[in-house]
């Protein structure tokens, strides 16, 4: 067993920037998120008690967004891609690093801005895995960034 | 809701409030509708049998957003949460139904942390996050810094 080798086609990808994804934060799916995750923070879902809150409106809970595919943003095509380059076919989700800079709330308009960040190659317990690490920028309507995310996958 | 919690309230070694879920096959599709994550990994039997994995699991963005509701339920309304990272080292399996509405026995998952530093300059705390399963393995495991409020401002 040994490590994935990074062929030259992947280590060009690297640093590319995808089009940024634009999209709108909506209450409903807040409320559908904050119910799938069972988090019963009224601040997520009750439209009246948020409307009274310091917020004054329904706020999303921290990593609502950060995941590229709920922005929008086609990862299996990314993936793709990246196979057609020398990838292996197997993908898992490795984890993830936010670094939440504003609050996100229903009504906000938000621009991801997503790269490969580094491709690097090891040998885990599936055998020889390539390591990918994306980063997104999450920009709100005033200018604000709000959000950086780094999700990292395994190819194996 | 919880009793917000101060910086002066909180130590080295404090513990959070554990906070217990649990993941039914249901869930995993509710959650595929409500993250837009549609990975059939997560809800198709021979898809996952052949990527190796038995059959569907847990998404990790599931563990992970369970992580994000432990800290903030613990932090209270006035506390934010400034940073999150966690890693899947395992998978996890959700109970099957028996009803429209009710699972069958399983798992139960526990998440938990403590706080492992404060900083005084900030009144920040960062702590160690993890999700347990019944059989006690910490199959995501992270760190979390969050801005607790003050008595004294």
């Amino acid at each position: 067993m040994a490590a994935f080798v990074v062929t030259d086609g992947l280590k060009q990808l690297i640093g590319q920037k995808e089009p940024p994804v634009v999209f709108k934060v909506e209450e409903g799916a807040i409320q559908r998120f904050a119910q799938a995750v069972g988090d019963k923070n009224p601040q997520h879902s009750d439209v009246e008690w948020a409307a009274n809150s310091k917020w004054g409106r329904v706020m999303a809970p921290p990593g609502f967004t950060g995941w590229p595919i709920s922005a929008g943003f086609n990862l299996f095509k990314l993936f793709e891609k990246l196979m057609k380059a020398g990838a292996p076919m197997g993908l898992l989700d490795g984890g993830v690093e936010y670094d939440f800079q504003a609050p996100i709330g229903a009504g906000d308009i938000l621009v991801a801005e997503i790269m490969v960040a580094s491709i690097e190659g090891r040998e885990t317990k599936m055998g020889p895995t390539m390591v990918t690490t994306l980063q997104s920028t999450y920009t709100n309507q005033r200018g604000a960034v709000v959000l950086v995310v780094r999700n990292t996958f395994l190819n194996f | 809701m919880a009793k917000q919690i101060y910086y002066e309230d909180v130590q080295v070694g404090s513990e959070i409030t554990t906070l217990e879920k649990i993941a039914t096959t249901r869930m995993l599709v509710q959650y595929a509708g409500a993250s837009g994550d549609f990975n059939p990994l997560h809800y198709e039997e021979d898809f996952a049998k052949n990527l190796g994995v038995g059959r569907p699991i847990v998404h990790g963005l599931l563990k992970r957003a369970w992580l994000v509701n432990l800290m903030t339920d613990w932090i209270g309304g006035d506390g934010v949460l400034k940073k999150l990272s966690c890693r899947y080292r395992g998978m996890d399996y959700p109970r099957k139904m028996k009803t429209f509405d009710d699972p069958v026995d399983g798992d139960t998952w526990y998440c938990k942390g403590k706080v492992t530093k404060k900083n005084d300059a900030d009144n920040t705390v960062e702590c160690e996050i993890w999700v347990e399963n019944t059989k006690g393995e910490k199959n995501t495991t992270g760190t979390a810094t969050a801005l607790l409020p003050s008595k004294s401002k």
